[in-house]
């Protein structure tokens, strides 16, 4: 381990005296930066959790408006209406941040336009585009068409642009690339139809092919016991679409994979289907897999486990251990042991689940058959909207808690394809009610709700930051909310233009805190009023 | 139905696979039970709807014997659903080449089809594809699979719905205006919308009263409520909007579909089913 550390800050250094005076180098990833956000996460861990006291609970109440502005893509083209879903980076002054098909520059100081990039209209799905990875001076993004697109960051000006997927094949490439020492890592999303899901990483400079990781086994290679056969694993799915967290220490890239499919007809894919609706650790420099747990085994409702599993150290049964939590979209809270991901944890955050007839001995919900959906419909929750989605949730070491924001839906899941060989989804489900959820903070050793709050309407499932300032900032609807990480205490909030799309941001720019939020197709800076010098 | 039986010549394996030959070229129910395309689908995939359903007949007669009648594929012939050649095809770019020539060498003879036949499969199969792509053009099935009787009791009884509806009352014929999938849904989140819950719309069948530290209080329909403020419009129509901090000012909601959201919690799902078939019965 201690010499896997050593090549790798060895070869950092080389990387980042080379070549980039103003770019990102990649060994800033490896610290917690408070003067950047380099990556989709602000650090390789996923915690969303900021050093910074500059803005804290006793002057929150004075945090104000820096500056607002709106970065709308061309009326009319596709997608021009999807909000910014994507967490800004900022590296060296500069916001860079997506929609889909368009990439923007800003400058964080005023919020003024540097440049504006916009890809050629194409096909692909608009559902969202969750933002940039960057190296040096390149950035990187996902079209809707199915490519991995380099820009030069000064400039706003392609590079080149590689093809990761056929374009025909409607997945939903949406997620951000992350940048692990020279390597772009590259996820894909959709399961519409039932294409394969991979994990691959590109070259910076070429966007050539480093490694490809299948999320679902081929002929021979472990977990294909999990499916009836090859078939039906190559036609898994088990999409790749949010960000994973990275263990510089094991060389791990740990992310959550997607549903298997078909989605809700499970007739073709008995099994517990690997590696899909997964939390697996991936050696980044070689694409292999190294240990894997499955928070949904043989799902059958679209529960994604793809929300950011988070890492921290912390402290079990008087032990120190290095830990690795999610909070899944089934509703479950999951507690594993990074180093060889064994459960030490599983535990429900939401009261309505219905689906499980308990917990195995690996710590894994064991899905109801009376749950599967069928053609006359079974009442689940969650609904496949899920307890929690894609949203950012925080860990906060100060407080040790976990903080993930909720809803309690339910649906009717009903099965539309009764074919021995469904495709697609096979199924589908109907929303008929619930509550608007609640903004939870969990205690990791425990799985206990230390408190809640709940909302009066609105979608609970929202993006989350912490700080060492005492403060969890946070949103319901249009309200940016400013709260106690320790009791859930309300300090401040302030209505914005349209409710928050993305995860808010903070750093230090000028020797000042400032909070970033999306919004919409708005950016929002705030920072506190500073009593004169 | 006309079938083509040559994939016995290269696929001799045993006779199981001979049976599941004929039985997947015999079986009807496939082409026109769960995923045959629905209108939506016809109309979402832009191809034209009458060559759509020459296409159906000619690949049934033509393809159906080894692809199945519904194209998601046989022993030895691939899923044509999942094809990466079909799936990548405009206009028929990709697959009239494969349909005028066949794939002698991977099995498939020269089929016998005229250009304007091939436009016609060609059609079909791109619906094929839209239709798994897009859920919202699947067809749901039959939801009446319930026990009327048991359904009765359990609205009288254990649901405790007479507490509010009637049979012959609000509900008299409520079989007759909504098909059984519709009234399913609609008996299960009256509100309709799918999530909703406190309602932004003044329409809201959702109550409330706000008292003032004044011990002042105003009622009316819900508009809008957050954790800072609440609306509504009283019985006047007038609109009335209050800061929130906290407890104050107090504020009672009052929303009628609550019990309804609450049974969530309770139905079994025999108990939806049994519900929804008694309804059914309400003519």
């Amino acid at each position: 381990m201690n010499i896997r550390l050593f090549v790798l800050s060895a070869s950092f250094t080389a990387l980042a005296g080379v070549a980039f005076g103003q770019g990102l180098s990649s060994a800033t990833l490896l610290k917690q930066p408070t003067d950047n956000w380099p990556t989709y996460n602000g650090d390789y861990s996923g915690r969303r959790f900021s050093p910074l006291t500059q803005i804290n609970s006793s002057n929150v109440h004075t945090l104000s408006l820096a500056w607002a502005s709106r970065f709308a893509p061309a009326a009319g083209s596709a997608g021009a209406t999807v909000p910014i879903k994507s967490t800004p980076l900022m590296v060296n002054g500069i916001l860079y941040f997506t929609s889909p098909n368009n990439v923007w520059a800003v400058d964080a100081r005023t919020g003024r336009e540097l440049w504006h990039y916009e890809y050629p209209p194409n096909t692909g799905s608009t559902i969202g585009n969750r933002g940039v990875g960057m190296y040096g001076n390149w950035l990187f993004f996902e079209s809707p068409d199915s490519h991995l697109v380099s820009l030069d960051a000064r400039t706003g000006k392609l590079r080149w642009k590689v093809q990761i997927a056929d374009p025909k094949l409607d997945y939903t490439p949406t997620v951000a690339p992350v940048v692990i020492g020279n390597h772009i890592l590259v996820g894909i999303g959709g399961d519409h139809l039932d294409n394969p899901g991979f994990l691959e990483s590109r070259d910076p400079e070429t966007g050539a092919v480093q490694w490809k990781w299948w999320t679902t086994p081929r002929k021979g290679e472990p977990g294909i016991e999990t499916w009836p056969d090859e078939y039906s694993s190559s036609h898994g799915t088990g999409q790749t679409w949010i960000p994973g967290t990275y263990d510089p220490e094991q060389n791990l890239y740990i992310l959550g994979t997607g549903n298997p499919n078909p989605v809700m007809a499970e007739k073709s894919r008995k099994g517990d289907n690997l590696y899909t609706c997964s939390i697996v650790a991936i050696n980044a420099d070689t694409g292999k897999l190294v240990w894997h747990f499955q928070p949904s085994p043989h799902d059958t409702h679209d529960w994604d486990a793809v929300q950011t599993p988070i890492q921290f150290d912390g402290v079990i049964d008087g032990k120190p251990r290095k830990l690795i939590a999610q909070a899944s979209r089934n509703g479950y809270f999951f507690v594993l042991d990074r180093t060889t991901g064994k459960n030490i944890l599983t535990k429900p955050y939401i009261e309505t689940l219905n689906w499980a007839k308990g917990i195995d001995a690996q710590g894994r919900p064991i899905p109801d058959p009376a749950k599967y959906p069928t053609t006359d419909g079974v009442l689940v929750s969650p609904s496949s909207n899920g307890a929690t989605n894609w949203p950012a949730p925080s860990f906060d070491p100060d407080t040790g808690l976990f903080y993930v924001g909720t809803s309690r839906p339910y649906a009717m899941f009903y099965l539309t394809d009764t074919d021995d060989h469904p495709e697609g989804w096979g199924g589908r489900d109907t929303g008929v009610g619930g509550d608007p959820g609640a903004l939870l903070a969990i205690d990791y050793k425990t799985g206990n709700i230390v408190w809640r709050h709940e909302w009066p309407s609105g979608n609970g499932v929202t993006h989350i930051l912490t700080t060492a300032g005492k403060l969890l900032f946070t949103a319901n609807g249009t309200n940016l909310i400013a709260f106690d990480p320790a009791n859930g205490k309300i300090l401040w909030h302030t209505g914005l233009m349209a409710a928050l799309s993305a995860g808010p941001i903070t750093y230090l720019l000028d020797g000042k805190q400032y909070l970033l939020i999306a919004a919409g197709d708005g950016l929002y800076s705030f920072t506190v009023n500073q009593s004169a010098k | 139905m006309k079938a083509w039986c040559y994939r016995i010549m290269f696929y001799p394996k045993s006779m199981t696979l001979l049976l599941a030959v004929a039985a997947w070229a015999q079986s009807p129910s496939a082409a026109d039970n769960s995923n045959a395309a629905s209108a939506a689908a016809i109309a979402g995939s832009k191809e034209n709807p009458a060559a759509v359903n020459r296409g159906a007949k000619l690949f049934a007669a033509n393809c159906g014997g080894c692809h199945g009648a519904n194209a998601k594929g046989g022993p030895g012939a691939p899923d044509l659903v999942r094809s990466v050649l079909v799936l990548d095809d405009e206009k028929g770019i990709l697959i009239a080449p494969v349909l005028r020539e066949g794939r002698p060498n991977q099995g498939m003879p020269k089929p016998n089809l005229t250009e304007p036949q091939i436009a016609d499969i060609v059609a079909w199969l791109h619906v094929q594809t839209y239709a798994a792509d897009h859920r919202t053009t699947y067809t749901f099935l039959d939801v009446v699979t319930g026990d009327a009787k048991k359904g009765q009791a359990y609205f009288n009884t254990t649901g405790k719905c007479g507490s509010c509806h009637s049979a012959t009352g609000d509900l008299a014929g409520i079989g007759k205006k909504y098909e059984p999938f519709a009234l399913q849904s609609r008996w299960l989140q009256p509100r309709g919308a799918r999530g909703a819950t406190a309602s932004d719309s003044p329409r809201s069948a959702i109550k409330v009263t706000v008292t003032l530290p004044s011990g002042e209080s105003v009622s009316g329909t819900l508009d809008h409520i957050d954790d800072f403020n609440v609306s509504l419009f009283d019985a006047s129509g007038e609109y009335h909007s209050f800061a929130r901090d906290g407890a104050t000012p107090k504020v009672e909601v009052h929303d009628p579909l609550k019990a309804h959201r609450d049974l969530l919690a309770q139905y079994t799902d025999a108990d939806i089913h049994n519900v929804t078939a008694f309804l059914v019965t309400l003519k």
